[in-house]
């Protein structure tokens, strides 16, 4: 029992390995797609956060801590990274070359 | 108990409330370094974003061969190097030091491989006349923005395979345990997810068609 569960350590985590591989994939087949750069964008980040999460919960195990741990440190990043969303309007200002607004 | 009394007698057991996240302190610090290195690549991607969008003739340099196909057997090395990552530390739970050892140097290995993979892509791009600030085909911020955001991740790499060497040989002798592995563990799988986000990002999104 015990060296037949040795022996096969990581086949629990086969599965979200495999994900994770068909991810990657198809998003190199999707990036060969004729799509706009905005809608490539959002396909890709929506795959790599799917990816991301995957590796957070079962590779790193957060779904297997408590939930306090989960609820201290993900939303806080979210939060984070949703503010630095403030700089798009003045990165397509730029595109432009306008002036700043008055 | 007042002030002066606990500093008479210090902190005492039933003073101290248990960890709210049951949880190691080494992991937990492990867990807070690594939120504060999302933020930091979350920023610089972010930095990257702002760049590229206000430019109107940002470079799109990455042919299928050798970038694209480079990329591809580099994702596969580091998703693989995490798969056995995780063998380690679920050996080194179950108590088999050297089944632990073996993965800790497979991981290794692969790292090294990954990272001699992303200096040769380097060194072609460097070919090519791609520097810091200029380069022969548009923006000259596209080499600032690819150095650093895949520099960054290349010492994270570099530094991983370090930290995971050092582990490995500890481990073997006794001197650390199976959370030192575990929390070494939990910072490559991040180094990993970091890749996730630079591989469409930096290298998809800018596909010479």
């Amino acid at each position: 029992m015990t060296a037949a569960r040795k022996s096969n350590v990581i086949a629990k985590y086969l599965p979200v390995y495999f994900v994770l591989l068909g991810i990657a994939g198809l998003e190199v087949f999707l990036a060969y797609q004729h799509f706009s750069t905005a809608a490539l964008l959002v396909i890709l980040l929506g795959l790599a956060i799917c990816g991301g999460a995957l590796a957070v919960m079962y590779f790193m195990h957060l779904a297997q801590e408590r939930r306090s741990l989960f609820l201290t440190l993900i939303p806080a990043v979210i939060f984070v990274l949703l503010m630095m969303n403030v700089i798009w309007p003045d990165s397509f200002r730029l595109l432009h070359m306008r002036p700043f607004a008055h | 108990m007042n002030d002066s009394e606990m500093a008479m007698h210090g902190h005492g057991s039933a003073l101290m409330e248990g960890s709210p996240y049951a949880i190691p302190s080494r992991k937990l610090t492990m867990w807070l370094f690594l939120i504060s290195d999302a933020v930091t690549f979350g920023a610089i991607l972010f930095g990257y974003g702002y760049l590229r969008t206000a430019s109107n003739d940002w470079p799109a340099p990455f042919k299928f061969n050798p970038s694209i196909l480079n990329v591809i057997i580099m994702t596969f090395v580091l998703i693989t190097s995490s798969l056995t990552m995780l063998g380690a530390v679920a050996s080194a739970k179950a108590g088999d030091k050297a089944k632990a050892n073996r993965f800790l140097w497979s991981t290794i290995l692969l790292g090294v491989i990954f990272a001699g993979l992303h200096i040769r892509e380097w060194f072609a791009l460097i070919d090519e006349g791609v520097r810091l600030f200029q380069n022969p085909w548009g923006s000259p911020l596209f080499g600032a923005t690819f150095f650093s955001i895949t520099g960054l991740h290349l010492l994270h790499v570099i530094c991983g395979v370090v930290a995971i060497a050092v582990i490995s040989r500890g481990f073997s002798r006794g001197s650390l345990t199976v959370g030192h592995v575990e929390t070494t563990g939990l910072y490559w799988h991040f180094v990993d997810l970091v890749w996730m986000f630079v591989v469409p990002l930096v290298y998809l999104l800018n596909i010479s068609r």
